[in-house]
């Protein structure tokens, strides 16, 4: 809609304006050896310096060098915690006198803005939305506090070490309808941000900021930096061909290589704590010692937990190697049948966050190998 | 007497004998009426027939002291009942009782032995058709032991 | 998600055999019109926790009859729960019965233990519209029979076959698996069939049927798994690709076959 150029140092104005404009701004910050989105106020809370590197099973800061407020890529935790809260009360029940009396919980509305939504998160929360909006009973509050947020993006001028979504079509350009897109440049001036507006709601922002206009130069540097970032994708793609992934999956539902992976898998829940689409909850019912007043919550909860696939004699998924199985043929595969698309996003974070470094990418491209020596052996 | 057209035709378990063995095996058959209370076979008797059930109902059971016959299943036309004609020592190993009036063919065990001796192949078709039914029975008595409708010790909810 | 759950009252409460429980509900305010098919579930609740049960009767709507086992504490508190006490009803939720491809019938219906709960309102359907049915109902003792009387009625009028793992001689019906029966009553190969029991016996039950000519597209079976929010948003109850509250409880056999045949999925 309109593009312009705001110098680094007016970062803050753009924040304030965001604020002002009645947004809970939510960005990086840094959080001991992480970084994890929270409350942002000022440039000063971004991770202005910090670079994250970022391995299966590894994750430290380091400087960057340069200036850049977002250097990084994606931050430890998913977006997720703010639009689906993993705690939250959702009715409370009394029993007076034999009879049962229900109280609405009416949730503080809040509209949050997100300050460096990178195209993969963007792709996450829109699939974790379509997750909300299926079937009869849509998760309404989770889509409204959605439909309220204004996500600012920012483009990924670096790789993070994990990262392949590029293998899946969600990065790095932004390609989604954010209200604002913005690109930090170092090159060919100085330390600026191209920004465009997508949105009516980012329009205003940015007309609020009265920016510069926004010259070829620019447009070229902000291009180049995220091909150099395209590049970088390229050269170690695929990591996670989609080429018969869930036809691949389905026909390997009982390979061995599951029992090998469950060797290594602690069903520690870490990947679906920080998967951004991963959107398993559990109702929980708290009573009072009396019996009189009840709460009922919500939580996050994981598809690792033994009590999570439980019917009325045990649970379903006993093992680690039906639950790791689970997760990742309902990550890549299931989740096509159930939603159209896989529930992955490239992020990568699963792989960094996994304290074994388990790579599902790897897992997948395994299958494949061994399906194909399989049907090697069998033509010889 | 049977002929062998009327036996293949009277029971699955002789169904598609050729008419030559279904022949040489009516010499050892004969049509057996039981009344309702009536025993087919008795546990540690000597099993000197094997019952082809036609119509009606047999339970076989296991008598406790004290406790009466304790039904084990229910047999009806179609299934065959007293198997322990075919390996030594030839003793029932349970009561066989018919439920309400039961018609049977009942093939003589002894004759039949020597027969299957006589002609091996028929002894071996006669064994499949036997094994399939043991199979199918062992299956039914381990899905009963297994108790699938019980209520789940140790349920959650 | 948000929606509070909705007052009922114990109406009347009958005791099936110690421990299962038959309820029927009424609601304590008046509430919106709710499609309670049969075949569909709701999620009923007490301050002791709250579980999912399959409707088991609708004759009398608004007033719900639901049928419920005590297995834990859950269970046990809605077994126990007396005529005038209240509790909570969330739903219906899920997909019931594909009643409009039974209604061409005959329908054979193959129930084990409380499976006989969600088949009981399917089968007054289709007797009430002529459907020529046949119900096979296998128990593990004559004691632990649901609905008794009506079972009686319903032999009087279309063939009913009974078998108990366990039973004593006094035992009209057969001792021995419900798919003894199955696998040697006449069944047309038209038959429409409804399965409901311990999943164990509807696959062997799926597939003698499919053995002896049955159509795979026209047999239909209610599966458990955990149902927990029951809209399919905490993906609790999934099983293979589906959510077995929302896709299910009730699945078209041609369709998950191959699933019923994997462990742990």
């Amino acid at each position: 809609m309109s593009t312009g150029i705001l110098p680094a140092e007016r970062l803050d104005a753009l924040i304030g304006e965001l604020w002002a404009a009645g947004y809970t701004v939510i960005g990086p910050v840094r959080e001991g050896g992480a970084l994890l989105y929270d409350e942002v106020r000022g440039s000063e809370d971004l991770p202005v310096g910090l670079v994250d590197r970022q391995e299966g099973g590894r994750y430290f800061l380091e400087p960057s060098g340069d200036g850049r407020f977002f250097g990084h890529t994606v931050a430890a935790t998913p977006w997720k915690r703010f639009l689906d809260p993993p705690r939250r009360r959702l009715w409370r029940a009394e029993r007076r006198n034999g009879q049962l009396h229900f109280l609405v919980e009416t949730e503080e509305e809040v509209r949050f803005a997100f300050l460096g939504v990178r195209a993969c998160d963007l792709h996450g929360i829109r699939i974790r939305s379509a997750v909300a909006e299926a079937g009869p009973e849509p998760d309404e509050a989770l889509l409204d506090r959605r439909r309220s947020a204004l996500m600012v993006a920012v483009q990924c001028t670096r790789a993070g070490g994990t990262c392949f979504c590029a293998d899946l079509g969600t990065g790095p350009a932004v390609d989604l309808p954010a209200d604002l897109v913005l690109t930090e440049l170092l090159e060919d001036g100085p330390h600026r941000f191209l920004a465009e507006s997508r949105t009516e709601a980012g329009a205003k922002i940015l007309q609020r900021l009265s920016l510069g206009p926004a010259g070829e130069v620019d447009r070229a540097a902000a291009a180049r930096a995220v091909a150099a970032t395209r590049r970088t994708l390229a050269e170690r793609s695929p990591r996670l061909e989609r080429e018969g992934l869930r036809e691949l999956l389905y026909r390997q539902l009982e390979s061995p290589l599951w029992d090998e992976v469950a060797g290594r898998c602690l069903s520690c829940a870490n990947c679906t704590l920080v998967c951004p689409t991963c959107f398993c909850s559990a109702v929980e019912d708290v009573t009072d010692l009396e019996g009189a007043r009840l709460e009922r919550w919500h939580r996050a909860d994981s598809c690792f937990t033994a009590e999570f696939s439980q019917i009325h004699g045990g649970p379903v998924r006993a093992s680690t190697r039906a639950r790791y199985r689970q997760w990742l043929v309902h990550k890549l595969a299931y989740w096509s049948d159930q939603f159209g698309e896989p529930g992955c996003v490239g992020c990568g974070r699963c792989i960094t966050w996994c304290p074994v470094g388990i790579d599902l990418t790897e897992v997948v491209r395994d299958l494949r190998r061994r399906e194909a020596e399989e049907s090697g052996e069998r033509e010889r | 007497m049977i002929t062998a057209a009327e036996l293949a035709a009277a029971h699955p378990f002789l169904a598609g004998l050729d008419p030559e063995r279904a022949a040489f095996l009516a010499g050892c058959a004969r049509l057996a009426r039981f009344r309702a209370g009536e025993f087919l076979t008795r546990e540690g008797q000597a099993a000197e027939s094997c019952f082809l059930l036609l119509e009606g109902r047999v339970s076989v059971e296991i008598h406790v002291p004290g406790g009466g016959a304790r039904p084990l299943l229910t047999a009806r036309g179609g299934e065959v009942v007293g198997w322990s004609w075919l390996v030594p020592p030839f003793r029932y190993r349970f009561d066989a009782r018919a439920l309400v009036p039961t018609r049977a063919l009942s093939l003589a065990a002894q004759c039949v032995r020597t027969k299957c001796e006589d002609d091996p192949r028929l002894g071996y078709l006669l064994l499949k058709r036997l094994a399939a039914a043991l199979l199918d029975r062992l299956q039914e008595a381990r899905l009963q032991l297994a108790d699938l409708y019980a209520a789940p010790a140790g349920g959650r909810r | 998600m948000r929606e509070v759950p909705r007052r009922y009252r114990v109406a009347a409460r009958r005791e099936e055999f110690p421990g299962t429980t038959t309820l029927d509900l009424q609601p304590v305010e008046p509430s919106p019109a709710a499609d309670f098919a049969p075949g569909r579930f709701a999620m009923l609740g007490t301050f002791a926790g709250e579980v999912p049960i399959s409707l088991a009767g609708v004759e009398s709507y608004p007033t719900l009859r639901h049928t419920v086992r005590a297995v834990g504490g859950a269970s046990a508190a809605l077994a126990e729960l007396g005529e005038g006490e209240e509790l909570w009803l969330r739903g219906p939720f899920g997909r019931g019965w594909p009643v409009d491809d039974l209604v061409r019938g005959p329908v054979v219906i193959v129930a084990g233990g409380l499976g006989l709960a969600p088949l009981r309102p399917l089968l007054l359907a289709l007797e009430a519209r002529g459907v020529a049915l046949s119900l096979f109902y296998g128990m593990r003792r004559p004691e632990e029979m649901l609905y008794r009387q009506e079972v009686v009625g319903w032999a009087a009028r279309f063939p009913v076959h009974l078998s108990a793992d366990r039973a004593d001689p006094g035992w009209s019906g057969t001792v021995g698996v419900i798919t003894r029966p199955l696998a040697q009553a006449p069944i047309p190969a038209e038959a429409g069939v409804a399965l409901c029991g311990p999943e164990v016996m509807m696959r062997l039950a799926a597939r003698l049927l499919v053995e002896r000519g049955l159509d795979p597209g026209r047999i239909y079976l209610s599966m458990e798994r955990n149902m927990h929010c029951a809209t399919g948003h905490c993906g609790h109850c999934q099983w293979g690709p589906w959510f077995v509250c929302r896709d299910g409880p009730v699945f078209r056999y041609a369709e998950v076959a191959p699933w019923l045949d994997l462990r742990e999925v």
